[in-house]
């Protein structure tokens, strides 16, 4: 693998009770960007973050992250990443400040207390530190969520769907530390449905359909697939949008009626 | 386990016991019912009970209402493991640094702290209610002995149950059977007045010899064999359970 590749995988599969969901799937993440992988539901997004955080074996294929295979090496994959569920993994019963702490003592870090405090006020959860985390709104459980997938700076982080379900001002919290932790040169491997989400926040696009890397490329490559229009017409670039539904229609759950790929044209 | 293993497995089961300190109302549940049979057999049906021995039928049925109390007192633990799975903080921590076993040892050694405070507080109220031993602090330590390895044997069932359940209502369904069991058996009557089919199974399954021995231990009398009978189905199950529970583990995982 390239020195600067984060995750790589090569012809990853798994299927459930003989349904295939990933049928080869091929990653290159590179290091300290931020990767989106785009799939409509069901599309078997959370099935490849699983088999990347080692909580899932494949069937077939590699998969290296940080260098480390997750077969083989395990253990030191989870050295390396940190998971952000598709729904918020926080203890209910604990408080904030007792998720963050409980984290911090099972990554062996000192001042564990310390650390909590500091992620407390970056996440804007001191006042609620010591109400049990049950009583959270859906935005604070997703932020203290991150928080605890934070401690210990972990090089690859996982979010699966991070914003799912929240609402906007919650999702735009979300974007926000997203963008902070690529700045800090983290490997944000994040997954979504939301085309606005991955066209905001990545680097490059993958999109996951029908067990395969139906594409995968910068939000600039993705768009020049789509044809423009021709000379007598000003040429609009089409949407992340149109591009996504023109490659997913015309293969059997696309949910579009098949046929050519529509070429953009707008007069003027 | 390594040191690693051991000090995530501290860290851990601290956790799980505040969640039980934050809702003693599964440690008060699991004991509600075998005092309610305690009050039953003691008081309502035990005047016409004649055990053949000597010694009030308090002492004579306190053991089998001990394994009572934890095999009701194991279906919290598969319920607080389901939950952990459902909730995906099962996979925070199997996605983090910590050692896979600790886990699960976290759950159990949480089980055993719940298990022996409700134990604690159904052997409180029978002593109010006339229960008297005289054993000695060898017996009694006997005693618990017994009673953590039972805990800790159906235990690793909870956990089987636990990681395989579909529902909140699977995962303590399992535990019915086992609360059932010391009905037939010589927890409450000897097995001579059954008849023979259910006297031959009575006298063939483990809570038979397992509460022979506690009662001959809290009575000060020799547990003859009937001590290793239960120390090897305590054993058998103990292993079997943790073999098929390790087997299921690791099968999430395929
Ligand atoms: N443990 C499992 N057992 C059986 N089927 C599963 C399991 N996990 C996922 N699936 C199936 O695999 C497919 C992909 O699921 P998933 O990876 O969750 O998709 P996504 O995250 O993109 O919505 C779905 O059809 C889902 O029902
Ligand atoms: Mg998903």
């Amino acid at each position: 693998m390239s020195a600067g590749a984060a995750v790589v995988t090569r012809g990853i599969e798994k299927s459930f009770k003989g349904v295939p969901v990933l049928r080869g799937v091929d990653l290159d993440v590179d290091a300290g960007s931020i990767f989106a992988l785009l799939g409509s539901n069901g599309a078997g997004k959370t099935t490849l973050v699983r088999i990347l955080s080692t909580l899932l074996k494949a069937d077939a294929g590699t998969a290296e992250v940080n260098g480390a295979d997750v077969a083989s090496r395990s253990a030191e994959v989870r050295e390396s990443i940190s998971l952000t569920g598709q729904f918020a993994a926080v203890d209910d019963v604990l408080t904030g400040r007792e998720n963050l702490v409980l984290v911090a003592r099972l990554r062996h870090l000192p001042d564990p207390r310390g650390i909590a405090d500091e992620l407390l006020a970056r996440f804007a959860l001191t006042e609620a530190a010591n109400r049990r985390a049950g009583t959270y709104s859906g935005g604070m459980r997703r932020r203290l969520d991150i928080a605890m997938s934070l401690i210990g700076d972990p090089p690859v982080v996982f979010l699966d769907e991070p914003t799912t379900g929240l609402d906007p001002q919650a999702r735009a919290e979300v974007w926000a530390t997203v963008e902070q932790l690529a700045g800090r040169g983290t490997t944000v491997l994040l997954t979504t449905q939301y085309l606005d989400e991955a066209e905001q926040l990545a680097d490059r696009i993958a999109i996951l359909h029908e067990g395969r890397i139906l594409v995968s490329g910068t939000l600039a490559e993705l768009k020049r697939l789509l044809p423009v229009a021709t000379v007598e017409y000003v040429e609009k670039q089409p949407s992340l949008e149109e591009v996504f539904l023109a490659l997913v229609s015309g293969t059997p759950d696309g949910g579009r009626s098949p046929g050519p790929i529509p070429s953009r044209k707008e007069p003027r | 386990m390594s040191i690693h293993a051991l000090g995530d497995a501290r860290v851990l089961t601290g956790r799980s016991l505040r969640h039980i300190v934050r809702s003693p109302d599964t440690i008060i549940t699991t004991a509600v019912t075998p005092v309610a049979l305690l009050l039953l057999f003691v008081y309502v049906l035990g005047g016409a009970i004649r055990t053949g021995e000597h010694g009030s039928y308090i002492d004579y049925m306190l053991p089998g209402i001990l394994l009572i109390t934890i095999a009701s007192g194991i279906a919290y633990t598969a319920y607080r493991l389901f939950l952990d799975l459902q909730s995906g903080i099962f996979d925070r921590f199997q996605s983090m640094p910590v050692a896979r076993s600790s886990v699960l040892w976290a759950h159990v050694l949480t089980s055993l702290a719940a298990n022996l405070a409700s134990v604690a507080i159904v052997i409180g109220v029978a002593l109010l209610m006339g229960f008297r031993t005289g054993a000695s602090l060898a017996a009694w330590l006997a005693v618990a002995g017994i009673l953590i390895l039972f805990t800790t044997a159906l235990t690793w069932l909870a956990v089987i149950a636990g990681l395989s359940a579909k529902t909140v209502d699977g995962a303590s369904a399992f535990s019915y059977p086992l609360i059932l069991l010391p009905f037939i058996s010589s927890a409450f009557v000897p097995t001579r007045s059954m008849p023979g089919p259910v006297a031959w199974f009575a006298e063939h399954q483990p809570v038979t010899s397992i509460v022979d021995s506690i009662r001959a231990l809290f009575a000060q009398q020799p547990v003859h064999d009937d001590i290793w009978v239960a120390l090897g189905w305590l054993v058998a199950i103990l292993v079997l359970a943790y073999g098929f529970a390790i087997a299921s583990y690791r099968r999430r995982l395929g």
